[in-house]
């Protein structure tokens, strides 16, 4: 018998030149949840350069977020209410060199119904690793996701970011 | 049609073993993830932890962080010596010492294993027994080398063997 679709491929993007922003737009509400995984590289490092997440393109104060936190000698947690984005890392893990990380799932994308939970891990080998979960304060459904980076930062040619759509049994 | 193919399964038999492999992994996927459990025999511990080497290389240059909470502190470890490690630790198993049938249960992620750039690993595990020595650890690792990954070995790092009904099971996702 076939194995189900659990994890279908949607949608990739392999930057191949700088970019501020990259944008998925026209998501389907076939799955149950979507899963973003990026291999990240920055033009520049900053301490606090990270990638941020939107959704629908909302810019409103309507995203929040709980962090875990360890840099190899620091084990930290925070909070952050009523924010315009969520960092998909707050600690900073976009550098020239080698590849951060970070695995993104959105949770029950597609229901109207109730705000959307986002689960994230990030992190970079040589840095630090984070558990993250985000929140966005609205009951549409997702239908586009957004990477931004700290202008005057961009994500460097060779940045990849894969969708994966989640399909409940 | 599956996108998150199993490649392939190894089961601990009797006895116990010093490492399990995965060789000659395809380089026909995006993504792996390895799904596993684990307990180890190290005579006189209640944890105990493996290494990961990559393409049979124990030449320098891994490098791991991890955050992890116990039940009652959380703290963060590694980073000490950047891209100089020649293994990635991988800690918290249960031990000789630890409640009978008790394994640690882990996710590894490893995001374009076939790309030209340092590779990337990010891991969740968690030790639960019912006794005092239990853990949730976030770990992120990286492979300062830009080769394919084709090869991943688990090792015993400070007891004798990976003990029976231990399991390890890689899957790719599929390409787009």
């Amino acid at each position: 018998m076939p194995l189900p679709s659990t994890m279908t491929p949607i949608a990739t993007n392999t930057l191949t030149a700088a970019a501020a922003s990259v944008v998925f737009s026209g998501i389907p509400n076939t799955y149950t949840d979507i899963v973003a995984v990026c291999s990240l590289i920055a033009t520049s490092a900053t301490a606090q350069n990270a990638p941020q997440l939107r959704v629908n393109g909302d810019t409103g104060s309507n995203y929040s977020v709980t962090v875990l936190n360890g840099n190899g000698t620091n084990a930290a947690s925070g909070r952050y209410n009523n924010q315009t984005l969520i960092y998909a890392d707050y600690y900073g893990i976009l550098s020239t060199s080698g590849t951060a990380q970070a695995t993104i799932h959105y949770m029950n994308y597609a229901n109207t119904t109730t705000y959307k939970s986002i689960l994230i891990r990030s992190g970079k080998g040589d840095r630090e690793t984070t558990a993250s979960v985000g929140l966005w304060r609205s009951t549409a459904a997702i239908n586009s996701i957004s990477f931004i980076t700290d202008s005057p930062q961009t994500f460097a040619a060779g940045t990849i970011f894969t969708l994966y759509g989640i399909k409940a049994a | 049609m599956a996108n998150m193919i199993p490649i392939s399964t190894i089961t601990v038999g009797s006895g116990g073993i010093s490492s399990v492999s995965f060789n000659n992994i395809p380089q026909t996927y995006t993504d792996l993830k390895i799904l596993g459990s684990a307990r180890t025999v190290r005579s006189g511990a209640s944890s105990d932890y493996l290494e990961i080497i990559l393409n049979g290389s124990s030449a320098s240059g891994y490098e791991y962080i991890t955050v992890q909470g116990n039940g009652s502190a959380a703290s963060s470890s590694g980073g000490g010596s950047p891209l100089s490690g020649t293994t990635i630790g991988f800690d918290r198993f249960p031990s000789s010492t630890a409640t009978a049938n008790t394994f640690g249960n882990f996710e590894i992620y490893i995001p374009n294993y076939t790309a030209s750039r340092y590779k990337f690993m990010s891991s969740d595990q968690v030790a639960e027994n019912n006794s005092s020595e239990t853990t949730l650890l976030l770990q992120a690792s990286v492979w300062a080398n830009t080769a394919p990954i084709n090869s991943i070995r688990f090792s015993i790092g400070g007891g004798t063997l990976i003990d029976v009904y231990s399991t390890f099971t890689l899957y790719g996702i599929r390409k787009y």
